[in-house]
């Protein structure tokens, strides 16, 4: 039969008063098996290397390449270092010369045994320029001259880097396979990943999800469960649904209110912990921000408990410095207090008030942190009542990076700094070193106490000389630390969940309740 | 339609393409976000800084960077997406099949469906029906996509759990496809049980696109049909003893069918852009999904091959409507 515009308008209409195309209504399969655990998970992976790249450096992706890749040295959900991959690890007396030893019976996920060359090949790769990591330079050029015999590795220290060992447990500080990345190449590791982590990599759809199956070789034992699906399921909405409607067992990073109103639900659990990102304002040493009055002030005025118990319903730690409870260089000591009056009379004696205040711009993002723009209208408002008048601009986090790097941001910049591996080095240091393209604050006075901690050997003189930089930051109110960001996770209350402080939500340590 | 009408309008396609490209080009470069900011980990200094910039090309000047990327396209090579380190062009190829699966399953959910009301508001003509038909239609057009996609989530997939919420097929399911057009393959190839899951897949996040497109095309057809419905023709067939449906069927549908579709080719389009929100919420992997993480990650290449894709596939399908009334309308060939 040949189409002519008659018979296509009947065949049209035939099909449209019949409704559309039928479609059977029928239960979904849901609810993973019991060998199988499902994540809804927040952040899609872009990429399988953890070391070069973009998205190495992205804190939201490391529960995944931590199934499947192992890191030099491992973490505690407490943040304290544990062996991973390395079993011994330091120093000379001196600090001159590094050392390391290789687990016996550690293997790739091909069975062939991780040596003192792999470990070598790796550290050379990530200190490489030519590699694409982003702190090759830094970190893993601090130090060279690598040499293996057998398990053990040794090297030399070309710059001392405090926590060198512990960048070993963080960022970019995984092992790759020699053999096989030199056999298929970068673009063929990206579609035929291996690690020697507890899962690997069985099925993957980029964009949508990965397929994990427990590596039998594996040197940390067997895994509770053998399958791990993580979905890639970047919108909270629909994370709330996943895990709501029982299509996965686990999810993260969802709104506040709707964690309160999971847990309490039959069948569902959760646990909020809080984690190593600290939500804070930068100030830049420009305009206003220059007068010490202005700075002191803008700290005394805003009431970090209230934003804590009002605004985010309890979930977050509030802070006085960028030092976390967790981390190495906390000190309680340390505190900014909570007085209007006093914030007022700074703000007098530079001629400002509440009639004649002064003016300025703080930026923010809006929905790239819980509550982000709400935490700062608080601020704001705040502020208002001192003699504060700070107007408010949103950016999106990209433009943030862009500015920051330029040392182009407004006087008051919010963001969320984090340091999973609590070491002040990471934490205040570059947040707040001038020469550090990272940092906002940049004046003489700060730059000489923190630049001869760098290269500090005592550890404890190191540590309490953080100590006495983040007691001085806070008496010149350098930068506005608010609190601790607390992470909550909503798991099926049938499984033995561990939250981590450095924010993973791995499928390793979660087990069925016995 | 002359073959020479063809002929232009597909060279007429050559500087609209080559303009997409150019302002996709400097715009990127224009607005704020710089992808090696991003990528900077708390160790990083100035040189590291320095490399992973010469290691991108982003280095060059401006115009050089431009010349390069032309070049690299007349090759055919859309060059190397910075966050997924893969070729731009075979991401895209990997990704365009699930979202054209997607945009076709919509469209003809949202035509299939709107010309069933506008025909039924049509034979209810004046009468109490029509109200609702009208107030439906009135609903439906006023609440966007992405809002219909979270309330059938929260309706079909979490108070009542009959719907897949997530990805394009089930996760127990394994498909070996050689084309990822799952839909049209699995069913080529007989695997029906891929076939019947895609399709499951796919019902919340097409009705969710569908359903404001309906909306539009239902409204417009109607208001067509009406008119249609009060011209002498239609009298005089009514004179003649035709029955309402009938004539509404047999004479009137075609005359406004014309404008229904003219309309539908450009709603066709923003159905393309409506996938970008719709795939995030349902988590289905097509190039909606993937521009956002593009643009999220200022990945400057992918999101170039991305916006030049869009820009072909707005092409394709305005030409292919201009093809297709000329089917429809036979007045429009010797115009």
């Amino acid at each position: 039969m040949v189409m002519n515009r008659r018979s296509f308008l009947q065949v049209a209409g035939t099909a449209s008063l019949a409704g559309g195309l039928p479609l059977a209504f029928s239960p979904s399969q849901v609810q993973a098996a019991g060998d199988t655990l499902t994540i809804a998970y927040n952040v899609s992976l872009p990429s399988w290397d953890p070391t070069t790249g973009l998205s190495s450096v992205n804190p939201g992706l490391q529960s995944i390449w931590k199934s499947v890749f192992d890191q030099y040295i491992d973490q505690n959900p407490d943040l304290s270092f544990k062996p991973g991959v390395l079993t011994e690890w330091g120093w000379n007396a001196d600090k001159t010369r590094v050392h390391m030893k290789v687990r016996d019976g550690a293997t790739w996920q091909d069975g062939k045994p991780i040596t003192g060359e792999d470990i070598v090949w790796n550290l050379n790769r990530a200190a490489n320029p030519d590699s694409g990591n982003p702190v090759g330079g830094l970190i893993w050029g601090s130090v060279g001259n690598l040499k293996a015999n057998g398990n053990e590795v040794t090297g030399d220290v070309n710059a001392y880097v405090a926590d060198f060992f512990k960048w070993m447990a963080f960022l970019t500080g995984y092992i790759l396979p020699p053999h096989h990345y030199e056999k298929v190449g970068a673009e063929g590791f990206e579609k035929d990943p291996m690690g020697s982590g507890p899962y690997r990599v069985v099925e993957f759809v980029r964009g949508s999800f990965v397929r994990l199956e427990a590596y039998d070789g594996y040197w940390g034992g067997k895994p509770a469960f053998r399958n791990v699906i993580f979905k890639f399921v970047t919108d909270a909405t629909s994370r709330v649904a996943e895990v709501e409607s029982g299509a996965s067992d686990i999810t993260l990073a969802i709104p506040f209110e709707e964690y309160d109103r999971l847990k309490a639900k039959p069948g569902l659990a959760g646990v909020a912990t809080p984690v190593s990102d600290i939500a804070m304002i930068f100030f830049n040493d420009t305009g206003p921000m220059e007068d010490a009055n202005v700075r002191k002030a803008a700290a005394h005025a805003v009431d970090k408990d209230t934003i804590v118990n009002r605004l985010l319903r309890g979930y977050g730690v509030p802070l006085h410095t960028l030092q976390a409870p967790e981390y190495a260089a906390f000190d309680p000591t340390t505190t900014v207090e909570y007085n209007p009056d006093l914030a007022r009379s700074l703000l007098a004696a530079s001629g400002y008030s509440t009639d004649n205040p002064v003016r300025f711009t703080i930026q923010t993002t809006r929905g790239y942190l819980p509550k982000d723009y709400e935490v700062i209208q608080a601020v704001v408002a705040m502020w208002r009542k001192v003699g504060i008048e700070a107007e408010i601009e949103v950016y999106e986090v990209a433009k943030h990076y862009e500015l920051r790097a330029t040392d182009t941001l407004a006087p008051a910049a919010f963001y969320n700094w984090g340091d999973s591996i609590g070491d002040p080095n990471d934490s205040t240091g570059f947040a707040m070193f001038g020469p550090s393209p990272h940092s906002t604050w940049d004046t003489d006075d700060l730059d000489a106490m923190i630049g001869p901690l760098w290269g500090e050997k005592d550890e404890a003189k190191r540590i309490a000389g953080w100590k006495a930089v983040d007691k001085y930051i806070a008496k010149n109110a350098y930068v506005l630390p608010l609190y601790q960001q607390v992470q909550p996770v909503i798991y099926r209350s049938n499984l033995d969940f561990t939250p981590h402080v450095a924010n993973y939500v791995l499928p390793f340590t979660t087990k069925p309740k016995d | 339609m002359s073959s020479s009408y063809l002929l232009n309008r597909l060279l007429l396609a050559v500087p609209t393409l080559a303009g997409a490209v150019t302002i996709t080009f400097v715009l990127l470069r224009v607005v704020p976000g710089d992808p090696i900011a991003m990528m900077t980990g708390p160790g990083a200094t100035e040189a590291d800084i320095a490399l992973l910039r010469a290691h991108y090309g982003l280095d060059h000047s401006l115009l050089r960077q431009f010349v390069i990327y032309l070049g690299q396209l007349m090759t055919g090579d859309l060059g190397t997406s910075i966050s997924l380190r893969q070729n731009v062009g075979e991401l895209i190829v990997g990704r365009l099949p699930v979202t054209i699966e997607l945009v076709l399953f919509a469209m003809l959910t949202a035509v299939s469906l709107a010309l069933a009301l506008a025909l039924k508001g049509t034979f209810w003509r004046g009468r109490w029906p029509e109200r609702i038909v009208d107030g439906f239609i009135g609903i439906v057009v006023a609440i966007p996509d992405f809002l219909w996609a979270l309330s059938l989530i929260l309706i079909l997939g979490v108070a009542i759990p009959v719907m897949p919420i997530f990805g394009r097929m089930d996760l127990t399911i394994s498909f070996d496809s050689w084309t990822n057009f799952y839909l049209i393959e699995s069913l080529l190839r007989g695997q029906l049980e891929v076939t019947r899951s895609v399709l499951h897949h796919m019902v919340l996040p097409a009705v969710s696109l569908a359903l404001p497109l309906m909306a539009i095309t239902a409204r417009v057809l109607k208001s067509c049909l009406n008119a249609e419905m009060n011209r002498e023709y239609v009298t005089l067939a009514r004179t003649r003893g035709f029955g309402r449906l009938r004539v509404i069927y047999s004479q009137a549908l075609r005359n406004a069918l014309v404008p229904a579709t003219a309309l539908s080719g450009v709603q066709f389009t923003f159905l393309i852009g409506g996938t970008v929100l719709v795939e995030r919420i349902f988590g289905y992997p097509g190039i909606g999904n993937m521009a956002i993480d593009a643009v999220i990650n200022r990945d400057l290449p992918l999101i170039q091959g991305l916006v030049l894709t869009f820009a072909v596939l707005f092409i394709a399908v305005n030409l292919l409507i201009d093809l297709f009334i000329t089917f429809l309308d036979p007045r429009l060939r010797h115009d």
